[in-house]
């Protein structure tokens, strides 16, 4: 896989004395669904905050089609295209969900002018049409802050969208959705990777969504990679039912 | 664009404000000075309201165009050093053209010359955070007095007297007012703008969640001291003009008054409702209406109400006037549910 979309390559980060994530490998190719699992506390969000530039990581590097995006900065690497949404769900509360959606429209432009430039009619019908994907479209004139934490958690996903990023990384987002719902979502991002052909790399810690959802699966535990393959060849690795098991 | 009750109101504060100096001409100074407040507390909102970052240091963009704009006016016409060494008893008679002109050239000058210092202090310090921030900039104000009282040139602690108008009696209060109101609507109509398009939106997204802003690619750093160096540059010209009004430059009385202007910036946006278009407007209307009243009927106790006043509004209008009626009513204030008829932007 030399044309893989990101590439993490022995990526090691460490707080104090907890080693959070030991050379990590793994490989997402363009178009692919991987999901990512492991115990609370195995290091997944810390692997996820090391790609996107959240913090310096000690060693290793990555690679985002090709570029080394190791040094960059958070706002830099999202806008190559590399967008990540939170565990804790990060929308702008105040503002109603049609100015969320609005002001995450990609912003590559440089330039002064760009910044005050106005919203065209374009952007409300892409965001409005967007909402209603998500089916938050009767809540848009809703502020952020006043949804409910599953509502948040899919205006969080639509603003993603709305950006255009080539790939997502999702940090649980099925956690606090009402599980009617959950195959509702689980349908979306499918969709969102087969017709806009964005690439996903989720963290997940519902089970049957992950086996459902990805293609292939990587596991950590104590900031370890401990498996990797298709989600039946996950499943079924002594040592991810151990990890998961407590039976260390 | 302006929707009908808007029109109205801009229309109502037009009139009013074309006519208060020609019907009660005794008090347009006072008058000249609600505008200054109103300039004040729109320029500070850019910040502490719609960005999240209270700033108690835009008292020094306000001294430093007051100080450049005098020295602009006075150094052409005479030498400098000895100007502020006769601490006002030499009179450079100033013909009225070259009065207009050096204003116009120094009011200039002070905006850019706030506009440069913000975004140098900008892109230093606006990347503290919070408190921290509130803190470095309370401390910027400070300095700025104490800096400019040591520097001889433009008078040191003695402050310096600036040009004295051409004009006749009463005809210097109303220049000035009218260059205050004009000055009052162009930031409100600037600020209107820019807070319609992505640059508004990109500062409250700052202000509700800086860190999710940068995950979305925001340049939040650009978007930062661009927010200061409007407010910057709008207190520039606000600092010149000022300065020619109350005819004396005291460093930390007049110019970088951060006891007096520096706080009542924050007080006025707080009480009319910030993050507000109109809430910093009305907060500044009342403000210095009670101000004013205070000193004519209470004096010697009027900073004690006016401490009083500090406190009360901010234990029962911690949301601000605006705030306040918008949870009250919400139906005639607050933001819409259902969207009107080619609604581009809600709330007031």
């Amino acid at each position: 896989m030399s044309e893989a979309m990101l590439v993490v390559d022995n990526v090691s980060k460490r707080f104090g004395g907890v080693v959070a994530n030991a050379d990590i490998s793994l490989e997402v190719a363009p178009g692919e669904i991987v999901g990512l699992i492991g115990p609370n506390g195995s290091g997944k969000t810390t692997l996820f905050n090391s790609i996107v530039g959240f913090h310096p990581i000690d060693s290793g590097s990555i690679l985002f089609e090709g570029r080394e995006i190791t040094a960059l900065r958070v706002p830099q690497i999202a806008r190559l295209g590399l967008l990540r949404t939170f565990q804790q769900t990060r929308v702008y509360g105040k503002m109603t969900c049609m100015e969320n959606m609005r002001i995450s429209t990609a912003n590559r432009e440089a330039g002064l002018r760009g910044m005050f430039r106005r919203f065209p009619p374009a952007v409300d019908e892409h965001a409005e049409e967007l909402l209603e994907f998500v089916g938050l479209y009767s809540k848009r004139f809703l502020r952020a802050g006043d949804l409910s934490f599953g509502q948040q958690k899919l205006l969080e996903f639509a603003m993603a969208l709305m950006n255009g990023p080539r790939m997502l990384l999702l940090d649980e987002p099925t956690a606090g959705i009402n599980p009617t719902l959950i195959n509702g979502l689980i349908d979306r991002l499918r969709r969102a990777n087969a017709e806009l052909g964005i690439t996903l790399l989720v963290i997940e810690h519902n089970m049957r969504v992950v086996m459902n959802l990805a293609e292939r699966i990587y596991c950590l535990a104590h900031g370890e990679l401990l498996a990797e393959g298709s989600p039946d060849e996950v499943q079924s690795n002594p040592h991810v039912v151990e990890a998961y098991l407590g039976a260390h | 664009m302006p929707n009908r009750n808007e029109l109205a109101i801009f229309l109502a504060v037009a009139v009013a404000g074309i006519a208060a100096p020609l019907v009660l001409p005794g008090y347009t100074t006072q008058f000249a000075f609600l505008w200054v407040m109103v300039v004040f507390a729109l320029t500070w909102d850019v910040l502490g309201g719609q960005m999240g970052y209270n700033s108690f240091g835009n008292v020094v963009f306000f001294g430093l165009g007051m100080y450049v704009c005098a020295v602009v006016q006075i150094a052409p016409f005479t030498d400098l050093a000895e100007y502020t060494s006769a601490s006002g008893t030499q009179d450079i008679g100033l013909s009225h053209g070259q009065y207009y002109l050096g204003l116009a050239v120094g009011c200039s000058i002070a905006a850019v010359a706030a506009t440069i210092v913000a975004a140098v202090l900008g892109s230093g310090i606006l990347a503290l955070r919070g408190h921290y921030f509130a803190i470095c900039t309370l401390g910027l104000g400070i300095a700025a007095g104490e800096i400019a009282a040591g520097i001889d040139l433009i008078g040191a602690g003695s402050g310096m007297v600036t040009p004295l108008y051409p004009g006749g009696i009463g005809s210097r209060e109303r220049f000035f007012y009218f260059l205050f109101l004009a000055l009052a609507v162009v930031v409100f109509l600037t600020l209107r703008s820019v807070y319609a398009g992505r640059f508004g939106l990109a500062i409250n997204a700052i202000r509700d969640d800086e860190d999710k802003a940068e995950a979305m690619g925001i340049r939040t750093t650009r978007y930062k001291t661009v927010a200061w160096c409007i407010s910057a540059f709008f207190l520039g010209i606000a600092g010149g003009l000022v300065g020619n009004i109350v005819g004396f430059i005291d460093p930390t009385e007049v110019a970088f008054a951060g006891a007096t202007f520096g706080v009542w910036m924050v007080l006025m946006a707080i009480l009319g409702g910030k993050g507000t278009l109109w809430g910093p407007v009305l907060g500044a209307a009342v403000f210095h209406v009670t101000q004013e009243v205070f000193w004519t009927y209470l004096f010697g106790w009027q900073r004690v109400a006016l401490g009083l006043l500090i406190v009360l509004i901010v234990v029962f209008f911690p949301q601000g006037i605006l705030g306040w009626l918008r949870e009250r009513y919400p139906e005639r204030f607050g933001h819409r549910i259902e969207p009107a008829e080619g609604a581009s932007r809600e709330g007031a």
